[in-house]
């Protein structure tokens, strides 16, 4: 008798796992430190509704393929954290629902959000993502440095920078700016900035022969040439102890950066630093910065969207993402949280607040990161070691790209897209 | 009429094992070389119509691909200097030990051995340290033969040589072990012998040691061979492929195109590619492991 009672019970304990979660039952899956966090505010939004939220945290690092392979083999949670960058991805692959007819039932106000970056959460103009947290790029700098190298302000336009970091390099001889040769982030808001389109026809052909393109690839590549940035990314193995040697004064960042400047920087230089929004090709402070950050999405198969949208608005209050900021340090994303005193006296944020203002999305589509991480920072990588020229770099990324668009052009052409 | 039964008792006794290999081998081989010739993609993972039958396409596409050949560049890079370097080590530390000369031989073969059960990713951050150019102990080492800091990451020229240098000390003690047994099974007798007629510890060597430990020699190097051409984790925790692609291996292209791209029929028609390499160089070890054979 025992002998088949244990296999049983063991049997029924494993369709009994298997089974699909009760009726109540929430699953949300979230990265990192949110993940790790957000638990916290999870029992407040229970309670309200009478139902059970399971949060999973997932690294970062191992984020993308999870999320893949959920999808594959069915299992993708009822909701999920996405990095807006992921969206056109998930949106291609059909795994994400589209939000604007649910969004109509709640109490969410989408002109509370940033601009730049909710237009990151549209696909052809249809919503699919409510932004978390916010996440942009601002220019972090030493006020010592550039004010006894004779540099009043931070530099407020392409020019002020260049010449700037030349002033700085001289005062120090070390270097002036970090722009890392293993990111592709200065190279596409130089980009950005610039109105460089990117890719066109809907995101069929590259465009990265254009002027705009090229141009700011020349100003990004005069850094690198005139050692004003080092041009390789072994020479800064830690940026908190770079920026307080001062073997650099200035870098473009996240805010993220903000805690830990404040936590790894020695005292001395703890009041000689500074953020500011970025400078601008033209005088039209500020020059656009990226629209980062991470949404909230429901699995387009999952069962309780109802029940899914409601945690999403409880994500969403505005003293509920003041509550999350206070924990993890992860920028609000609705407008009105920023009016909190938290915000307003904090003076490394106000820069943030200013350019969220002046957010761009990029190119929206599912070969993006793609493109990035292997094409253009490949070929940053090459002009900052002075293999190849800004124009020749361009060329080759124009023909790479165009081969990697084959099957997006292919599918768009017969309309699948 | 009795043969007939023969057979049905030896497949139902081989059943298990042959399903498992159909199941686990043979199906996901067979798909994959399938999968090689259409262009399965992110797309195809959300809607199956997606999928396009292109042939030779893929192949073709690898053929004219710089980076791949970059990749193939790389990998024969570190095979061909890595690997008879990990058995020039490997045999060299095994003499050494297996020498009578030297004290503490089981401690030291502990230590050599260590290396090769450590995870690489601890090893991978302890050696960054090393190869520091500002603060590693490798250029302090080099300063003082007045030697300029060297980038051993950050240089495209320096990656491939500090992945190989890292790739040995992980790997050679693990050949090692295999070298100190094949010198345990040469008779001592030979040397015995070869010390009546006045021979030289070079000559011994030679003579000997050599022709006597091929069998063994020809066993590591198939083995080595095989183990780095599919040389992945070193790079993928050091450099991530880079500086300017410098470390990027077959295998570490093969996992970016398909796993971080999803570009999985592109991914497959790789490995196929470095499956076929593989054979060759087996092949061509084979024929020449017959002629020396003792």
């Amino acid at each position: 008798m025992k002998k088949i009672v244990v296999p049983v019970l063991i049997l029924t304990f494993v369709f009994n796992s298997c089974r699909k979660n009760s009726e109540n039952e929430l699953t949300f899956w979230a990265m990192g430190v949110e993940g790790e966090n957000v638990s916290k505010l999870i029992p407040q939004f229970e309670r309200l509704y009478n139902v059970k939220v399971k949060v999973q945290q997932i690294p970062w690092t191992a984020a993308h393929e999870k999320l893949i392979t959920a999808f594959v083999s069915e299992t993708l949670p009822d909701v999920f954290q996405l990095g807006n960058t992921w969206i056109p991805e998930f949106v291609a692959i059909n795994a994400i629902n589209p939000l604007d007819s649910l969004i109509a039932l709640t109490q969410i106000n989408l002109d509370d959000y940033f601009s730049g970056i909710l237009e990151s959460n549209k696909i052809n103009d249809v919503l699919f993502g409510i932004p978390w947290y916010v996440d942009t790029r601002v220019l972090f700098y030493r006020k010592d440095l550039l004010e006894k190298s004779g540099c009043k302000n931070p530099p407020r336009n392409w020019n002020e920078l260049y010449n700037c970091s030349k002033k700085i390099k001289s005062l120090t001889s070390n270097y002036a700016i970090y722009f890392p040769t293993n990111e592709w982030i200065p190279l596409i808001l130089f980009a950005l900035q610039n109105k460089a389109e990117l890719l066109k026809r809907n995101y069929t052909e590259p465009a990265f022969t254009d002027s705009q393109f090229i141009n700011a690839f020349e100003y990004l590549s005069k850094f690198y040439k005139e050692k004003l940035s080092p041009s390789n990314i072994t020479e800064v193995t830690n940026i908190y102890q770079a920026f307080e040697e001062g073997y650099i004064a200035m870098y473009i960042t996240g805010p993220w950066n903000i805690s830990e400047f404040k936590k790894r920087l020695s005292e001395n230089v703890q009041n000689l630093w500074m953020t500011a929004a970025l400078p601008s090709p033209d005088d039209n402070y500020p020059g656009v910065s990226l629209a980062g950050g991470a949404s909230l999405v429901i699995n387009k198969s999952s069962k309780k969207k109802n029940l899914a949208l409601k945690l999403i608005e409880f994500l969403s209050r505005p003293e509920i993402q003041i509550q999350f900021y206070q924990l993890v340090g992860s920028l609000p994303s609705r407008k009105s949280a920023w009016n909190d005193s938290i915000f307003v006296n904090d003076v490394h944020l106000k820069a943030f607040r200013i350019q969220l203002e002046k957010t761009q999305a990029m190119p929206k589509l599912a070969e993006w990161e793609n493109i990035m991480i292997s094409k253009i920072q490949k070929y940053v990588e090459e002009v900052a070691a002075g293999k190849m020229t800004v124009v020749e770099a361009c060329k080759k990324l124009n023909s790479e790209t165009s081969i990697l668009l084959e099957k997006r052009k292919h599918l768009v052409e017969i309309g699948a897209l | 009429m009795r043969d007939k039964t023969n057979i049905w008792i030896v497949f139902t006794f081989l059943a298990p094992a042959l399903t498992a290999i159909f199941l686990f081998f043979i199906i996901p081989v067979v798909s994959a070389f399938l999968i090689s010739f259409t262009d399965f993609d992110i797309y195809t993972l959300g809607d199956f119509r997606r999928l396009r039958f292109i042939g030779i396409e893929n192949y073709l596409k690898l053929f004219k691909d710089e980076l791949f050949y970059k990749a193939l560049l790389n990998t024969f890079y570190f095979v061909l200097v890595g690997g008879p370097f990990s058995i020039f080590v490997s045999l060299s530390t095994a003499l050494l030990l297996n020498s009578q000369l030297i004290k503490f031989r089981k401690i030291f073969r502990t230590i050599y051995f260590l290396p090769v059960v450590t995870t690489i990713v601890a090893v991978a951050i302890v050696w960054r340290y090393l190869y520091h150019p500002r603060f590693g102990y490798l250029n302090y080492i080099l300063s003082l033969f007045g030697i300029n800091p060297i980038d051993w990451l950050g240089d495209p020229v320096f990656a491939m040589p500090a992945i190989i240098i890292l790739a040995v000390w992980k790997n050679f003690g693990y050949n090692m072990i295999l070298f100190i047994a094949g010198l345990q099974n040469i008779p001592v007798e030979l040397y015995e012998a070869a010390d009546l007629d006045g021979a030289s510890s070079w000559f011994k060597f030679k003579s000997i040691t050599l022709p006597l430990l091929a069998p063994t020699t020809f066993f590591t190097s198939i083995m080595t061979m095989i183990g780095y051409f599919q040389l992945f984790a070193e790079p993928y925790v050091m450099t991530q492929g880079g500086p300017l692609n410098s470390t990027l291996s077959i295998v570490l292209y093969m996992y970016q195109e398909g796993f971080r791209w999803w570009n999985i029929g592109y991914s497959v028609s790789i490995a196929f590619v470095l499956f076929v390499i593989i054979l060759i160089g087996t092949i061509i070890q084979f024929r020449y492991e017959k002629k020396i054979q003792y």
